[in-house]
């Protein structure tokens, strides 16, 4: 992936530049009492642009939202500091080193997806800071390291129950799998698919590769097609999934589809048309299933801001852990009455029955969440909600 | 793989195929003019499926007028980039303008990134083309079909044009000595813009048809189909526009068969590209049906 201008940064830092020089000519007299008030530095590291943005853009609106709800901990105004990974992992570094050590950021959320989350643990556990990310469920993300947390479910627990689904409720014998290596997440959770499947009596006749960013899967469509799979398992990013069922209906392949979590994004639907109805995946979230107050307060504002036009998709899991990070975070911040990074490390770690917008939320000293997941499956051009499968 | 699933397999490969081919004979010919590799055609054609996105699915414009839209426009990027960027260094050694042509390639990614946003945009594609005939087990898509027949209208309209017009006859002569030509009293910078506006209406033309097979754009969606093309246009002998067709068919064909044939070595499908390009330029630097250069 080619690397960009680093115009905006430039020219936010400009703008930074002179609105420091006047807050500093501003704030001279009052000294001290300004200082006391230094708001908190919280960086954010999302793909906003590249073949995932719409995770990043998803899970930025829920930060916000939840930042709205609260946006001072303390006694100190927090501030979100975001930074582009243009889905890359270069990217994705690069931002995070310059979220703690220019930006001073006490702590940073995301990245949204495994092979960034990867990318930029190192970068945290080196500075002793806790990295929060929402989505990235490779078990590998948060192993053997002290920093690095998440709010959702990991891969080995999401291949499970998609294989139990496909093997008990589609009751799916003979499956083939379509996996994109170049991701962390998709080479994972496809391995962890197989191993179940495999183990509950079924047969992978199939496995087929592609990268992201392919677009023509014709080629792998057609070995599948030969298998005669009754199912295929895609656990890839939401184009991929898209773009295949398209060409899996143009080719002819009438066969159940099953995904994983990447798939809950609106471009599933709005470029898989009607070749994706019946399309289902194992996802963290679903609107009907809110409760808690912190959930319903997130939703009657997305809400509110839905039939204001200001946001024109449906609630996924994407806004819905994009805010628990930014809670789970304040409530750690909360219960430490601290922002240094090993205390905050420990109450993160003794994270446990917090009600967040995603639901009940308790984290481990290995940085993983344990929650339930839900099965999701396009219906009239709708995500709508099937079973949930309990750990 | 039975019969039926390698016709269905070769028939897939040529889709593919042409598609590059489509986009590859706008490559070759600014080169094969110029002597300049447009790194940005790629983002051009970016350009000009959003433009038609814009035509099509915002404004409810017919597909056909969508378009012929998009490649006017383009067409009009095309003389826009040209001017601004390339016309400086009309007489600058050939790497300047090589360099500055990747300039424009992040110019416009950037742009893009900014004013379409980062999320991709679903492209619809018309009834017409969405059609599916079946013999025998092999599918085909009516779009398939199209696409080489479209693409050969437009191979066939643009050797008319190069071979048998006097702008023609100007850019064939732009190609051998720019100097000279210009000495004979020839206005270079009007055939220079000339040739990218076709160029560029091409790279248009090829973008709305790949989007229509592959029915989402965002603003990097040209790097690949770009680069691919290149790969296509050199195997087929860079500058030669029907060098360009068959380059295209055969790094599709190459592309599809490899990943039907050897599934395990499916992420390795676009490094397949370029160990083709590399290959062609130890062997046979000139392509498939170049010719041996003067120099």
């Amino acid at each position: 992936m080619r690397r960009g201008f680093g115009f905006k940064n430039r020219c936010l830092a400009t703008a930074a530049a002179i609105l420091a020089i006047c807050g500093l000519l501003w704030g001279a007299p009052t000294g001290h009492a300004q200082a006391a008030k230094k708001p908190i530095v919280v960086g954010v590291v999302l793909p906003m642009t590249g073949p995932v943005a719409a995770y990043g853009q998803m899970c930025w609106l829920g930060m916000q939202i939840a930042h709205d709800m609260e946006p001072t901990v303390l006694g100190r105004p927090v501030k979100l500091v975001l930074a582009d990974n243009k889905s890359d992992n270069v990217e994705a570094a690069n931002a995070t080193s310059r979220l703690l050590k220019k930006e001073g950021a006490i702590a940073i959320l995301g990245p949204a997806t495994s092979g960034r989350a990867l990318a930029v643990a190192p970068l945290a556990e080196k500075a002793q800071r806790p990295v929060i990310s929402p989505t990235a469920t490779n078990p590998l993300v948060t192993q053997g390291k002290k920093y690095a947390f998440r709010v959702c479910f990991i891969d080995p627990f999401q291949g499970k129950v998609a294989a139990r689904y496909a093997y008990h409720k589609l009751g799916a014998r003979k499956a083939a799998v379509l996996i994109d290596v170049a991701q962390d997440y998709c080479v994972g959770l496809g391995n962890f698919f197989m191993r179940e499947f495999k183990k509950l009596g079924g047969k992978i006749v199939a496995q087929v590769k592609c990268n992201t960013g392919d677009q023509d899967f014709s080629a792998q469509l057609g070995t599948v097609k030969e298998s005669g799979a009754d199912l295929l398992y895609l656990p890839n990013y939401y184009t991929e999934d898209a773009l295949v069922a398209r060409q899996a209906k143009e080719l002819g392949l009438k066969i159940s589809m099953l995904s994983g979590d990447g798939a809950q994004a609106p471009e599933l639907v709005k470029i898989g048309g009607k070749a994706v109805e019946g399309f289902a995946f194992t996802a963290h979230f679903h609107p009907a299933g809110v409760k808690g107050t912190l959930a319903g307060q997130f939703k009657s504002i997305y809400d509110k801001m839905k039939r204001a036009g200001k946001i024109k998709e449906d609630l996924t899991g994407f806004h819905a852990l994009g805010a628990d990070t930014y809670l789970v975070l304040l409530d750690a911040i909360k219960r430490s009455g601290s922002i240094e990074g090993p205390k905050l490390r420990a109450a993160l770690a003794a994270t446990e029955g917090f009600e967040g917008v995603s639901g009940e939320i308790n984290i481990g000293p290995d940085g993983n969440a344990i929650k339930s997941a839900i099965i999701l499956k396009v219906f009239k051009g709708k995500f709508a909600y099937v079973t949930t499968m309990n750990p | 793989m039975d019969g039926a699933q390698l016709t269905q397999q070769i028939i897939n490969g040529l889709t593919l195929g042409s598609l590059y081919g489509l986009i590859a004979i706008g490559y070759t010919m600014v080169y094969g003019i110029l002597r300049l590799i447009n790194f940005a055609h790629g983002d051009v054609l970016m350009v000009g499926c959003y433009i038609a996105w814009f035509a099509a699915v915002q404004f409810g414009l017919p597909w056909w007028v969508a378009l012929m839209g998009s490649m006017v426009l383009t067409a009009l990027l095309g003389v826009i980039i040209d001017q601004g960027a390339y016309r400086p260094l009309r007489r600058a050694p050939r790497i300047s303008a090589l360099i500055t042509a990747i300039g424009v390639s992040f110019l416009l990614e950037n742009l893009g990134l900014v004013i379409f946003g980062g999320r991709p945009k679903a492209f619809a594609r018309p009834e017409v083309f969405n059609q599916i005939y079946e013999w025998g087990g092999v599918r085909v898509l009516s779009l398939s079909i199209w696409v080489p027949i479209l693409t050969a209208v437009i191979l066939a309209g643009l050797l008319l044009i190069i071979y048998r017009t006097r702008v023609g006859m100007a850019m064939r002569a732009l190609s051998r000595d720019m100097v000279t030509v210009q000495l004979m009293g020839v206005d270079t910078n009007r055939i220079v813009a000339i040739t990218f506006a076709l160029g560029s209406a091409l790279a248009a033309a090829g973008g709305v048809f790949w989007a229509m097979k592959y029915p989402q754009i965002n603003p990097l969606m040209g790097i690949l189909p770009g680069l691919k093309a290149f790969v296509a246009a050199v195997l087929g002998g860079i500058g030669n526009v029907v060098g360009a067709m068959i380059g295209g068919l055969l790094l599709g064909m190459a592309e599809i068969l490899l990943v039907a044939w050897l599934p395990e070595l499916a992420g390795y499908r676009d490094a397949l590209a370029f160990v083709l390009l590399i290959g062609i330029l130890i062997f046979k630097p000139t392509g498939i049906i170049g010719q041996e250069l003067p120099e």
